[in-house]
């Protein structure tokens, strides 16, 4: 955070741009004070989330200097106060005349068959800046027309203009420095190391920041004309992080996704699974209309009968087994207003508290919900970040980008704690590895520490290392990043690391790291046994609810997706719900997936893809997705932002909301709802944690960063952290764009400012708030969300430390890919061939011990399963621990972990023949 | 032109670049006065000679010494990456004197505080690096380098690290880049000196090779007999790379602004005349990158700022005679090409105004031009050097660029008709 401005400090250099006076920031450069000031100054290699290079020489401007007004780049030259800077001369005019004509002698013109033709910033600058026709006679310099640097990004080097804006990314931003220049002179060219791709998960930004079409993106090339596309601005669903992004579609078919510089979050960038993931919204496997069970197969109908089936089944189960007979699992694909839905529909139709949004893989609510919050700044503004979690960079790519900025700036020192080295080990001062399921005895040792004690080893780390971790932490700000490390594992472990750091010191803050979409916001809405939307527990929010809703609430705390699993198993679960969820692919345990799911006797499947779970279902129906749909999302810091819709659901496929609703009334029940709106102003109105946020707050535009709920809270909206190159325009600007939700009257109150406190709005809810509840009255008269305790998390019960493993075992670890087996990339056409196989890594003793060598294929057993994997060396992994990767397509980490099992221990042999793979599989 | 030879005393001496040789001509004895003085004094003693930078920019030594940032560790880097076309005496001080570098690196190390230096070689002096480093390992084994120079308190750490092949690592930024193990890619300003941030950050001082070649005779003779010789601001003697239409090129060291371009070429001592009794059409009075001089100035003084005045530079010391066979196309287009082909690649200006250069260079020399490409040229100089003002403007990260205008303006101000001729009869008239 920004120091506060002591009285005596020097005032913002002012600086004096063609006669304008500028006030600027200490330490800026030129070209980003006067862009601020309403000066543009044209460039091609600048670029406001990356360091200056001073390349490309379009910023030319005369500068007062120490010899009189010289030509100066004004990307390099740094502001100083009373500096005077002009920039539409006829020495300046010349200078950038002249860099065009330079810049376009070697460029192919081909701009009728450039993807990037329309939307070039070197065509755009040609155009205002530039000479009208060139001087040059000679041959122009060739290369070979597109080379495909990687599956999703093509090379044409004879339009680049070597600016370093992809070669900086690679290197300054994504920490793949796999693509650089090569020669000198006319002949630099950028490419990959010879016989090398770019491998990144990052790759398409620099299709996107390329100021000309020498980077275009593989799926996009040939596809469309950029003024034929229509834009909404949107957020990313594919993870948890919530990029800002455009979405853009031509003829009613989503075909690009742009990053936008959201200055909180994405500050621009997209990873290539968030910017191709709309390949599986337009997929030819999509869902589109409703399909019943008729024998052994699903047969289509119409949404009426496939509603009527649906209802009735559901009615049947609670009515032969009771409501606690009945589950729904599922629901971080979903928009907040759907989740909203289907929570509102359990409780007070089903009449079950059995929801889970999470699917066995995540931590419990309370944790998630109920520890002290940090948005992503204020982790990347802390003293020390405390990683308790998954490999960030395929989990949570683009906040990764943040984290591994902020560890290479030194504004962070990361400490991780994790039973395996992530991506982000090589940036942590230092890395506590702990066995496997013994976070919470090495956790203990640290807060030990920390809290002054002789430092000891516990659960697998050393001594020192965790004496370094407590000197670091010990009096600092300090924020921990909470995920799941490791799916081999209960949460168990995880949580009570998290109670011990809790309870013991003072401050400290958590973000989730959860992963899926839509989880946080699935959770705020309740989709979890016993939360109720806005984050507070069943009990404490009865009354109001009950009140609220005009309905009984289910008696006691439901189960949560293990437990679903479990009870479905023995036939206690009889009806079941699976809204965007599959547990066959999701859940850690397949094997208890797949008794789960025989044993139900009734299952209705929400969902956009025939998934291996729906395919055993009695009911199918379509739904629609992002982009398909308005409405909101919550992001890992609890961030709401709009969705935009920008194309129409498949057939007949239909927003989840809205089955919802219809499934309600024909159960008997009426949620209240007619539009998406309505919905989210009943959120507003009845979800504590909501209190604030409606639909014409987040359509207006200075609020497209979305608002982090609860907006109460005192550490809202933290100021900036100071950043070396200040945030400029959006990369992506997308204008006044025509959506929906734009439409919303603002009212004339609102108008007047933003406050960030809880404010009232009026009654449109079905339910007024009882007068008895609370005391909050605002002075129109009209009611609030009452102050109901949200949940805080009490911390849990210590758990014995597992067993020793036996000589002949390694301890199981799972770790995550970007490119998984999950939906989007499996029917994601480019991104598809992209995910591995499975394969169990090692360290080099361990392999030599069992006789294993690199590329082996050896059998895999555990207390679930036996399979034949690929082996594959990894030294960073710790001795005793195997690590493999969950949910890559075919058999994997699912089919080994039982989920009862306090860690999971697996014996590797060498498979003699590879070509026994086959036979062994059986 | 009775000065004492400072940097080629030993040139020719059988086994010159042995330390055998060395100290019995007197070698390591200004360094061992050094350690005896106060660093601040050796500084001193330089700054009193006006030793001026003899790589090419002709910066007071003395004065970049002083203008260190005040912070730990201090680097020092000897630029012995001489690769300016017809430049060739650190060449010949690397393979015949290199003990004489390495005292020099020593005494400068000592002045400034640094505990680390490097010697950065041009690659392709084979035989140069060879002699250096063993020179060096001869140093170390004396005592001169390492830990506690002659038993002193000053401890020094001395690499020799051979370049790569890229003419543009001459220049310090990029040299410092390269030494980093980074592309050669010199650095923007700011900052402007690698005293401020230099070699991995820190504060660094880059010396030419002949620069610190006369370090051990200023320690020992003093700066005031230093900036006895020559005249004003250019002090001393200075080595300069006679080649061309000579009857004798080579290295002669000479006392700056005593002598003149005249006698460097004619006098029987040094460049003996021109070949075959011909006529003397221009010469090139500072390197590749300098504009060139005419007849009429050849009786200029080897003086830095005259020199510079008349609109032309010392710079690297190299002096191109060239005589009346020569066709001034082809000479501006052979320079023009080295530039285009050695630009790094950085900034449009050069990168693409070189190539265009060139190519419409070769294309008037091999009978293709037209008369508006001689205006075309002008034009794209200035646009790559507006005004074509020294120092330039900031159209480039650095002095590449704006270099590359100089042979091809002065061929076309000074032989405008023999364009012409080039372009009426479509082809080369010297051919």
């Amino acid at each position: 955070m920004t120091d506060p401005v002591e009285p005596g400090a020097p005032a913002n250099p002012v600086i004096n741009v063609d006669g304008k006076a500028i006030e600027a920031r200490p330490g800026e450069m030129i070209i980003a004070a006067a862009e601020r000031g309403g000066v543009y100054i044209p460039r091609f290699c600048w670029h406001p989330r990356m360091k200056p290079v001073g390349m490309c020489r379009m910023c030319l401007v005369e500068v007062n200097g120490p010899r009189g007004m010289a030509l100066m780049p004004a990307c390099y030259v740094p502001v100083s106060d009373g500096q005077e800077i002009v920039t539409t001369s006829d020495k300046v005019k010349k200078a950038q005349d002249g860099v065009l004509e330079f810049l376009l002698i070697n460029h192919p013109l081909d701009c009728p068959v450039c993807d990037r033709g329309g939307e070039c910033p070197l065509q755009d600058q040609t155009f205002a800046f530039g000479p009208g026709e060139s001087r040059f006679v000679e041959e122009k310099r060739h290369w070979q027309k597109p080379i495909p640097i990687n599956n999703l990004v093509a090379l044409d080097r004879e339009r680049c203009i070597q600016c370093a804006r992809c070669t900086r990314f690679a290197e300054e931003v994504a920490g793949d420095p796999f693509i650089d220049f090569i020669g000198r002179s006319d002949h630099t060219e950028v490419n990959t190391f010879p016989g090398e791709s770019f491998e990144s998960n990052f790759s398409a930004n620099i299709v996107q920041i390329c100021p000309v079409g020498a980077l275009t993106s593989t799926p996009y090339r040939f596809k469309a004309r950029p003024w034929d596309l229509e834009v909404v601005e949107s957020t990313c669903t594919a993870c948890a992080v919530g990029c800002r992004m455009a979405v853009q579609s031509s003829q009613d078919r989503l075909i690009r996704h742009l990053g936008i510089d959201s200055e909180p979050v994405n500050h621009g960038w997209l990873c290539d699974k968030g910017r191709f993931g709309y390949e599986a919204v337009v997929s030819e496997e999509r869902l589109t209309q409703p399909l019943v069970r008729k024998g052994d197969e699903l047969i289509e109908t119409s949404w009426h009968e496939a509603l009527k089936t649906a209802a009735d089944g559901l009615r049947r189960v609670q009515e032969l087994n009771g409501s606690t007979a009945v589950a729904i699992l599922g629901g971080a694909r979903l928009a907040n207003e759907d989740a909203y839905a289907w929570s509102k529909l359990a409780r007070t139709v089903l009449g079950t508290d059995n929801v889970d949004c999470q699917m066995g893989d995540g931590l419990p609510a309370e944790v998630v919900l109920g520890l002290p919050r940090a948005t992503i700044d204020e982790v990347c503004s802390a003293d020390v970040v405390l990683l308790v979690a998954p490999d960030i960079k395929e989990e949570l790519p683009v906040f990764y980008l943040r984290l591994r900025a902020a560890a290479i700036d030194r504004k962070v020192a990361l400490v991780e704690l994790a039973p395996q080295p992530t991506a982000l080990t090589e940036h942590a001062v230092v890395s506590l590895l702990h066995r496997p399921g013994e976070a919470a005895a090495a956790a203990r040792k640290l807060v030990s520490a920390v809290l002054g004690r002789k430092p000891s080893s516990g659960g697998g780390v050393k001594g020192d290392e965790i004496a370094a971790a407590a000197e670091l932490l010990a009096g600092k700000r300090v924020v921990v990043v909470l995920g799941r490390p490791s799916l081999a594992e209960p949460a168990d472990g995880t949580t009570e690391a998290a109670a011990v750091l809790a309870a013991n010191i003072p401050g400290l803050r958590f973000l989730s790291a959860l992963r899926r979409g839509n989880v946080h916001g699935a959770l705020d809405m309740g989709l979890a046994p016993g939360v109720l939307p806005g984050r507070v527990s069943l009990d404490d929010g009865r009354a109001w609810f009950q009140s609220a809703w005009g309905a009984d609430l289910p008696g006691r705390r439901g189960l949560d997706a293990h437990a679903i699993l479990a009870a479905a198993a023995t036939n206690q679960v009889q009806g079941l719900v699976l809204i965007g969820a599959n547990p066959m692919a999701d859940f850690p345990d397949r094997t208890l997936a797949r008794r789960g799911l025989a044993g139900v006797g009734f299952t209705v499947v929400v969902d956009t893809f025939l998934t291996d779970s729906a395919i055993h279902a009695d009911v199918v129906l379509p739904a629609a997705t992002y982009a398909e749909r308005p409405g909101t999302t919550t992001n890992m810091e609890g961030r709401v932002t709009r969705l935009g819709q920008k194309v129409t659901a498949p057939g007949t496929a239909r927003p989840d909301w809205m089955i919802a609703t219809e499934l309600a009334s024909l159960l008997g029940g009426d949620l209240g709802f007619e539009s998406i709106d309505g919905i989210a102003t009943e959120i507003e109105r009845v979800a504590p944690a909501y209190a604030g946020v409606n639909p014409a707050r987040l359509a207006k535009r200075e609020n497209r960063d979305g608002f982090v709920v609860p907006l109460a809270e005192p550490h809202q909206e933290p100021e900036p952290p100071e950043v070396a190159f200040p945030p400029q325009e959006s990369i992506v600007d997308v204008g006044d764009v025509s959506d929906p939700m734009e439409s919303i009257e603002v009212n004339a109150a609102e108008a007047q400012g933003e406050t960030l406190l809880p404010r009232s709005e009026p009654d449109a809810g079905p339910v007024g708030a009882p007068e008895s509840i609370g005391d909050l009255t605002a002075s129109d008269g009209s009611s609030l969300a009452p102050t109901i305790p949200l949940i805080s998390f009490a911390g849990v019960e210590p758990m014995p430390a597992p067993h020793a493993p036996d000589a002949y075992s390694l301890r199981l670890v799972t770790s995550r890919s970007l490119y998984d087996a999950g939906a989007l990339v499996q029917h994601s056409e480019s991104l598809k061939p992209l995910a591995t196989v499975t394969r169990i890594r090692a360290c080099a003793r361990d392999l030599s011990r069992l006789a294993v060598r690199p590329g082996d294929l050896v059998r895999v057993s555990s207390s679930r399963a036996a399979l034949v994997l690929e082996a594959a060396l990894d030294d960073r992994v710790p001795r005793g621990s195997a690590v493999i990767d969950f949910n890559q397509p075919g058999d994997g980490a699912a089919d080994l972990v039982d989920v009862n099992a306090q860690v999971t221990d697996v014996r590797i042999e060498n498979v003699k023949r590879p070509s026994a793979r086959k036979a062994s599989d059986g | 032109m009775t000065a004492p030879k400072i940097v080629t005393a030993r040139v020719g001496v059988a086994e010159s670049w042995t330390i055998d040789t060395y100290l019995r001509k007197g070698g390591y004895k200004g360094l061992r006065k050094a350690l005896k003085m106060e660093p601040a004094a050796v500084t001193d003693e330089v700054s009193t000679a006006n030793l001026l930078g003899r790589g090419g920019a002709g910066f007071e030594a003395g004065r970049k010494w002083s203008m260190l940032r005040k912070a730990e560790p201090v680097y020092l880097v000897i630029n012995g990456d001489e690769s300016e076309p017809c430049t060739f005496k650190d060449h010949m001080l690397l393979e015949n004197d290199p003990h004489q570098i390495i005292e020099g690196t020593i005494i400068c190390a000592y002045a400034v505080g640094a505990a680390q230096a490097f010697i950065y070689v041009r690659g392709e002096f084979a035989l140069g690096i060879e002699r250096l480093t063993a020179a060096l390992n001869e140093a170390y084994e004396h005592g001169a380098v390492g830990r506690f120079v002659f038993g002193s308190g000053f401890s020094l750490d001395v690499v020799v690290h051979p370049g790569a092949g890229a003419y543009i690592c001459g220049e310090e930024t990029a040299l410092l880049e390269s030494l980093e193990g980074k592309r050669g890619y010199p650095r923007d300003k700011p900052p402007y000196f690698p005293a401020v941030i230099g070699l991995y950050g820190q504060p660094t001082v880059v010396n030419n090779v002949e620069t610190v070649s006369n370090l051990p005779w200023i320690v020992q003779k003093g700066g005031k007999a230093f900036a006895a010789l020559g005249e004003g601001r250019s002090t001393g003697t200075r080595l300069f790379s006679l080649s061309g239409h000579v009857n004798n090129p080579a290295n002669y060291e000479v006392e700056m602004v005593k002598t003149t371009f005249h006698d460097l070429i004619y006098d029987d001592e040094y460049g003996g005349g021109i070949r075959n009794g011909n006529e003397l059409k221009a010469f090139i009075p500072g390197g590749a990158s300098a504009p060139w001089f005419g007849p009429d100035q050849v009786d200029m003084p080897l003086d830095q700022d005259g020199v510079g005045k008349a609109g032309s530079m010392l710079g690297s010391g190299s002096i191109v005679v060239m005589d009346d066979t020569t066709c001034m196309v082809r000479a501006a287009w052979r320079i023009t090409r080295f530039f285009h082909r050695e630009s790094c690649g950085q900034c449009t200006p050069c990168r693409e105004g070189g190539g265009w250069l060139d190519k419409v260079m070769r294309r008037i020399e091999l009978g293709g031009g037209r008369e508006s490409d001689l205006e075309l040229l002008l034009d794209v100089c200035d646009n790559i050097a507006p005004g074509l003002s020294w120092p330039p403007q900031k159209t480039t990260i650095c002095v590449l660029g704006p270099s590359i205008p100089s042979s091809i303006t002065s061929a076309i101000k000074m032989f405008r008709d023999e364009f012409l001729i080039h372009i009426k009869d479509g082809g080369c008239p010297f051919d």
